[in-house]
This record gives structure tokens, sequence and C-alpha cells, in this order.
């Protein structure tokens, strides 16, 4: 165990603690602080001030909701590629090919990108 | 207070939210909220990772599992029709909890009767260089296969999800 590697990472901890005490705290104060009144009209689901569709709370969302997920997975998993290339890049003595083989990379993820534009995919209709 | 302890203890708090929220998730009626469950195990995940000094792997852990496999989790709950009927006991149960106990056994029977050896190099002082150093020296045609892999699931959804229609 090294002493160097953990103490860099007490950041991380910290900052965790503190948005969770953050968001936590909040609740709390809502749930402590807040006057209730509850009635059967205050229960029922806002939806912009219209009383809610009555029957199921649930429509069939169009599937090409996915394609917007599918595609952030993969320029999600393009970017884990990025970071060690990143970390790489700017040590010494890289040679030229490391930027070309990223370079080549992305180039192919490129052509993904160009299929879906020409698809119509990132058009909102 | 010794590192080494400091770890342990961080190590035991994110294990124990590890287990509890994976249990959650099998037990929560609310299907969007064990899936929520599921995110919180994915996050602890990653701090144990951090506990075990492979800093690399804790980053994917948040970015791909925390952000997308989650996302595609949620998108599946929103098209899913019968989301409403929320978490249900299948018929499987009985199966599941057999298949499950098998593994846990095989994987105990494994642990014990390892031996577990020690290396003892200190641990890398951040592995993202290492592993930056493999994938562009050693690994380059693997790496450069990888996005042909991520190209053919990309277009493969494209495909999929638009249909004939369009």
């Amino acid at each position: 165990m090294t002493g160097e590697y953990f103490t860099d990472y007490t950041a991380v901890l910290v900052a965790t603690i503190a948005g969770a005490v953050m968001v936590l705290s909040g609740f709390l104060a809502a749930m402590v602080v807040s006057p209730r009144a509850r009635s059967a009209m205050k229960d029922i689901p806002y939806e912009c001030g219209v009383v809610p569709f009555p029957g199921r709370g649930w429509t069939q969302t169009h599937i090409r909701y996915y394609l917007f997920a599918i595609l952030f997975l993969v320029f999600d998993v393009e970017a884990v590629f990025l970071f060690p290339w990143a970390v790489i890049f700017l040590g010494p003595e890289v040679a030229s090919a490391v930027f070309y083989e990223m370079l080549v990379f992305m180039g192919i993820l490129f052509f993904g990108l160009i299929y879906a534009w020409k698809k119509g995919v990132l058009e909102w209709r | 207070m010794n590192v080494g302890v400091a770890a342990s203890i961080a190590f035991w708090i994110m294990a124990i939210i590890a287990v509890v929220s994976a249990l959650a998730v099998i037990v929560t009626r609310d299907i969007f909220r064990a899936a929520l469950f599921l995110i919180l195990a994915f996050l602890t995940v990653a701090g144990l990772f951090i506990t075990l000094s492979a800093d690399f792997v804790a980053a994917v852990q948040v970015l791909v599992y925390g952000g997308a496999i989650s996302i595609l989790l949620i998108f599946a709950v929103l098209l899913t029709r019968d989301v409403q009927k929320g978490n249900p006991s299948n018929r499987m149960l009985k199966p599941a909890v057999f298949l499950g106990a098998l593994f846990a056994a095989t994987l105990i029977v494994v642990i014990t009767n390892s031996t577990w050896k020690l290396s003892g190099d200190s641990p890398p002082q951040g592995t993202t260089a290492a592993i930056g150093d493999a994938l562009v020296n050693s690994y380059v045609l693997p790496f450069e296969i990888a996005s042909v892999l991520l190209l053919a699931a990309m277009i493969g959804a494209i495909v999929v999800a638009r249909g004939r229609d369009e």
C-alpha cells in the first residue's frame, strides 16, 4: 500500500461525501421544515396543471430515442480509449505514429457518425 | 491514521454498500428504483477498484457502467410496456437460486483452494500511462479493431432501430 496514491483519492472521497451530505441535507430540511397538508387532489401526478390522463401512465416511447443512448455509449467508450492515449501523448519521446494511430481509431468511428448523420438519426422530428 | 487501515475501512464500507444495493436491485418492487440501485452498485464497485490501486479501471467503471450502461438500462425501462407491473418474482426463481448457489459454491471453493501469491512489487503509480503505452505500442491492432467493433455496434443499432419504414 502506497501512501501517496490513497492521499490523492481522499479528495475524491471528500467530494463524494460532501455531495451526498448536500443532497441528503436538502431532503432532510424539506422533511423537517416544509408544511404538510395532504389531500387526494394534491396526491395526483402533476401534469402541467391539467388533470392527468386516466388509465395507465405509460405510453409507447419511440425506439428512436434508444439510438441516442447507443450513440452515447459508443462515443463514451471512445472517450475511455482517449484517456490513456492522452496521458501517453503528453509524455516525452512520443513517436508520431501514436498520433496517427488515434487518428485511424477516430476515423473509423467517424464513418459511423457520418452514417448516422446520413440516415437522419441525429435530426429531431 | 495508517493508510492501509483507512483503505481497509473504505473497502469494507463500499463493499457493504455494493452488496446491499445489489440485494436491493432484486427485492425492490419498482423496477426504476431497482435500476437506480444497480447504478449505486456500479459506482461503489468503482470505489472498490480504487482501493485495489486500479484507478483506470475505476474511471472506466464510472464512465461506461455508471454512465452508458445505466442509460441503456433506463431506456430499456422506458421502452418496456409491462413496466408498471413492477419487478415481480417470476417462475425462474427456483432455477435462478439454484444456479446462483452453485456459482457461489464454485467461487468459495476456488477462493479457499487457491494459493494467493503476494507480489513484492509496489502497486503502479497510476495505471493509465501503462495502459496507454500498451495500447499504442504492443496492442495497436486490437486497439484499432475495437473501433471497428464499436462501428459495427453503432451501424447495427441504427439499422435495427430504424427498420425499413424510414
